[in-house]
């Protein structure tokens, strides 16, 4: 069988490149991309400690749904704000959207 | 009802018109009087069941009808008051309930109540009068109509509450609420400078003696513990009293205690040095002359001394006091009234005498006759002040009609022959007139006067009994003048020749009060007069039982008998002689400066103690004390604040404070934001890089410290 | 090495890859379709685990409504398919360092956690995981509350979206 500790280094590995996407990413609809990413990373972590652990006890599925809920809440109101940015600012590009500086 | 709860009822009515005036009907005359008159009207009713329910008791002396609440806790016992009518209350009770309610009558026809209103007439000055359709000078109504109801309607309740009470402090409470109601009757018409004048004269005169009177009561409370008449005058508690002594002019504590309400009845019933008051009272409306300085309040003084009586005759050093000022005062005020020129003047002197005349027999021991001079003078007196307020109402009427206001309508010389243009006035004020001298046989005034004389004479106070025989004969004397220049002869003026008798409303209390002016001398009628042995009247026998013992009655004396007929009549007849012609002040060869003017004693006490606090408030206190001393000493204060004020803010603040600490912070928080500025970039994967950072770090330097460590 | 665990290894690379093309390709409808291939993997990783519930959900909610949703912001934002210059910032070798930084702290404190190298029980044949997910999802006794919560969230993040979506100066919206 699978150790465990596959799915954690595996977890790990894609919640990095899913934080590397969004330092580095230029366009904010990326960013969301990979934040994504991370949440995914997430989901992994919590459904093998439910694997793993009791498999009665459902708090590791019930976390991941509510954590698509969130997932879905995040997209919709993120992209939303991204082309309600696009709109009055014409551009996307995060390091751009500074309005809140100083 | 009962008859205790009735007593409780009585003085009810009254107080309650006061509020229903005041509160809701002052706009509306009628109602108002309505409302007063009918709350007198209930008073009286109460009063009448209550007089003859007490008449019909026997034994009420020993048992009066009485009944008290719990009123004030004190620390192990209670404050009692309550309501107490015995054989002396149910007398005056019965006088002064005739007497307010004829008066509260009598008020409305005075104020012209019905007359239209005054075409220049104005609140606080009397009504000028007005012109009627046809072009005439008519009499105006008052324009403060209502407001004149209320205040005798809240006098009525003060009355009758003395009256009711079985405690000095509700007599003391009912003895204030007439002192206030007098100051703001005098100074009814307040616009005129005199009646402002007269009205804080009189406040202030009567607070002297109320002063020492509630000293007095204080002492008595302090003593015994209790104000309650039934306590005081119990026989261990009364020889107490006169056993301890006190540091004062030797006086036993009674002695003093005594001595100090009677301060109270001196400045109250304006007897002498605190006389001065009554005759400038006189400004107010003649109503009111007639109830509170005539029948009822002057008269409460009096029916006070008569209440404490067993306790002030403890003492014969108080008593000799009383009598000597009750006799100088009778005496004293008598001459002054004999050269008086205005009707309402001779009245007050008149009235301060009769007083004197109670006084003095109180302190001879004349219980029963003084109690007696009381409620024929209360009716006599009313009948006499109503009857001159009717001759002034007439005489207002003529100057009207003539138009010639400089006339004063109160100035006897002006009138003359007013027999035949108002002959009820006349009528009615001659019965009070020949009541008030003592007029034999027939009238009140001769039966009670009679037996102060006789109790002084049998007593073997000669000095008294020949003093207030000469006053006596005083009394008939200006009371005969008055009649002569007022309503004898020939019209001296146009005015009284178009004088005018009055309504109905005036004159019917004339009438019901010269009724009693006759009447209610034959009540006491003595047993052995003139050595008939007549039915006795009830009264000294009916009053006498107040007292522990009966005092017995004096007996018949053909000097006394004889004394009181001279004088009364031999007053008369002189005042007749004397001014039968006279039609000018310059004739009246009494007229002398001394008399004219009341001995100076006005000029006397401005000289001391106005003048002087005058002096003492303007220059003392005010110049010295207040702008030199006090303002003096405040500048200072404000001068030494403000130098220490401008040391510590040129040394201390400005440079410590703001220079230091509050620009220092300011310079500090500015260096610090310019430099930390950039940080703020508005990127947001800058804030994320460094948060992740520091995140990192602290999560290292956490794992270095709990677990490595 | 099992079947499985080969069959793990080749998923995992997958989604690995997958997921740095998702974040190192220029052209952004190709970022959104490789993270469309990350989920799947994800998905397949759920099966792998028994939980076949979120397995689907992950297909449908994740590749079928979250994927698609990026693809129609990116042709929203974008008048041309790809981007001009290039897709990451001038401090992507930094991210980079912290990135692996953070991957490297993750290891090294799960392989001091002494249930790293848990196997997993058998899963029992006749276990019901999704009707058991169902009861605890609406039982009062267990997570009511939070999904009741969750929905409001949902209804929150729809009405904030059209809300901040809504463009008030092109009067067409209203017509």
């Amino acid at each position: 069988m699978i150790p465990l500790s596959w799915f954690l280094i595996l977890s790990a590995a894609l919640f990095s490149i899913g934080l590397f996407g969004v330092l580095s990413r230029k366009n904010a609809v990326a960013i969301l991309l990979g934040i994504e990413l991370m949440l995914n990373a997430a989901n992994i972590n919590l459904v093998s400690f439910w694997r793993y652990g009791d498999v009665s006890q459902m708090a590791g599925q019930v976390f991941a749904i509510i954590v698509f809920a969130v997932a879905a809440s995040e997209v919709a109101v993120g992209l939303a704000l991204v082309i309600s940015v696009y709109r009055r600012r014409n551009t996307v590009i995060a390091d751009e959207i500074d309005l809140m500086k100083w | 009802m009962t008859t205790e709860t009735l007593i409780w009822l009585i003085p009810l009515p009254p107080i309650l018109a006061f509020f229903l005036i005041v509160l809701f009907t002052n706009r509306n005359k009628a109602l108002s009087h309505s409302v007063a008159i009918g709350a007198a009207l209930l008073s009286w009713l109460g009063a009448m069941i209550v007089f003859v329910r007490a008449i019909g008791t026997p034994d009420l002396g020993k048992t009066p009808f009485a009944s008290f609440i719990n009123w004030i806790p004190t620390a192990d016992t209670w404050l009692k008051v309550g309501v107490q009518i015995d054989p002396l209350g149910a007398v005056v009770l019965f006088f002064v309930a005739w007497t307010v309610l004829m008066i509260f009558i009598y008020s409305v026809g005075y104020h012209n109540y019905g007359q239209p209103a005054g075409d220049h007439d104005q609140p606080g000055l009397p009504p000028h009068g007005a012109t009627d359709e046809h072009g005439h000078q008519v009499p105006s109504v008052e324009p403060m109509y209502s407001r004149f109801f209320a205040f005798i309607s809240l006098f009525a309740f003060g009355m009758f509450t003395l009256v009711v009470s079985d405690n000095l402090l509700t007599l003391f409470a009912g003895w204030e609420i007439m002192g206030l109601c007098s100051y703001l009757l005098i100074g009814f018409w307040y616009a005129k400078e005199s009646a402002r004048n007269a009205a804080v004269k009189a406040f202030m005169t009567t607070r002297v003696g109320d002063v020492f009177m509630l000293l007095g009561i204080a002492f008595l409370y302090s003593a015994t513990g209790s104000l309650s008449y039934r306590d005081i005058f119990q026989p261990q508690v009364l020889h107490t009293l006169a056993s301890v002594p006190t540091p004062i002019f030797g006086l036993s504590a009674a002695g003093l205690i005594g001595l100090m309400l009677f301060i109270g009845t001196i400045g109250k019933s304006a007897q002498f040095p605190l006389h001065v008051w009554l005759p400038d009272a006189m400004e107010g409306p003649t109503p009111v002359s007639a109830m509170i300085h005539a029948a009822t309040m002057v008269s409460a003084g009096v029916y006070m001394v008569i209440r404490m009586f067993p306790l002030i005759s403890l003492d014969p050093k108080t008593m000799t006091v009383i009598a000597f000022i009750g006799t100088f005062t009778a005496i004293f005020a008598a001459t002054i009234a004999v050269a008086q020129n205005d009707i309402k003047r001779v009245l007050a002197y008149s009235t301060i005498s009769q007083l004197g005349f109670m006084i003095a027999a109180l302190g001879v021991g004349a219980y029963v006759a003084a109690a007696f001079h009381l409620v024929t003078h209360a009716f006599f007196k009313a009948l006499l002040f109503l009857g001159s307020g009717s001759v002034i109402h007439g005489m207002e009427h003529g100057v009207l009609h003539t138009g010639d206001h400089k006339v004063d309508p109160q100035n006897m010389f002006k009138m003359g022959g007013l027999r035949k243009l108002m002959p009820i006035t006349f009528w009615t004020f001659l019965i009070g007139g020949f009541a008030l001298s003592g007029f034999p046989l027939l009238t009140a005034g001769f039966w009670s006067k009679d037996e102060i004389l006789a109790v002084a004479f049998s007593n073997g106070d000669f000095v008294v009994f020949l003093t207030l025989a000469v006053a006596a004969f005083l009394t008939a004397f200006y009371t005969m003048r008055q009649i002569t220049l007022t309503f004898l002869g020939e019209p001296r003026t146009k005015e009284a020749e178009h004088a005018h008798e009055t309504p109905w409303t005036m004159t019917l209390p004339l009438v019901v009060l010269a009724v009693f002016a006759i009447g209610y001398g034959w009540v006491g009628i003595p047993k052995d007069f003139l050595g008939l042995h007549l039915h006795p009247g009830w009264f000294p026998e009916f009053v006498g039982s107040t007292l522990a013992v009966t005092p017995a009655e004096s007996p018949f004396s053909w000097i006394v008998f004889g004394t009181s007929l001279l004088v009364a009549l031999g007053g008369l007849f002189f005042g007749w002689l004397a001014y039968r012609n006279v039609t000018a002040p310059e004739q009246d060869k009494l007229q002398i400066p001394l008399l004219k003017n009341k001995y100076y004693i006005d000029e006397l006490y401005s000289f001391l103690f106005v003048k002087p606090s005058y002096w003492f408030a303007e220059t003392f206190v005010y110049q010295w004390v207040d702008k030199g001393l006090i303002d003096g000493i405040l500048h200072l204060f404000g001068k030494a604040s403000n130098g220490i004020g401008s040391i510590i803010r040129n040394y201390f603040d400005l440079p410590v404070i703001n220079r230091f600490f509050g620009d220092g912070t300011a310079h500090v928080t500015q260096w610090t934001g310019r430099n930390l500025r950039p940080i703020q970039s508005g990127r947001i994967q800058q804030y994320m890089l460094v948060s992740l950072i520091v995140l990192l770090a602290i999560a290292g330097l956490l794992y270095y410290l709990l677990v490595i460590v | 090495m099992t079947a499985m665990q080969i069959f793990f290894l080749i998923v995992g690379l997958v989604i690995l890859g997958s997921a740095l093309m998702v974040v190192t390709t220029g052209n952004l409808i190709h970022a959104a379709l490789w993270l469309i291939v990350t989920l799947f993997g994800v998905a397949v990783l759920f099966a792998i685990l028994n939980a076949s519930f979120l397995a689907v959900v992950q297909v449908v909610v994740y590749i079928g409504a979250i994927a698609i949703l990026f693809i129609f912001a990116v042709m929203l934002t974008h008048k041309e398919m790809r981007d001009r210059g290039p897709q990451l910032n001038n401090s992507w070798w930094l991210n980079a360092i912290i990135s692996l930084l953070t991957f490297g702290g993750l290891f090294w404190m799960l392989q001091s956690w002494n249930g790293f190298s848990k196997v997993a029980a058998d899963f029992p044949s006749s276990y019901d995981a999704v009707g058991q997910l169902g009861n605890a999802l609406i039982s009062p006794d267990a997570f009511v509350l939070p999904f009741e919560v969750a929905s409001v969230l949902l209804l929150a993040a729809l009405v904030g979206a059209v809300y901040i979506a809504f463009n008030p100066h092109s009067g067409d919206s209203r017509k």
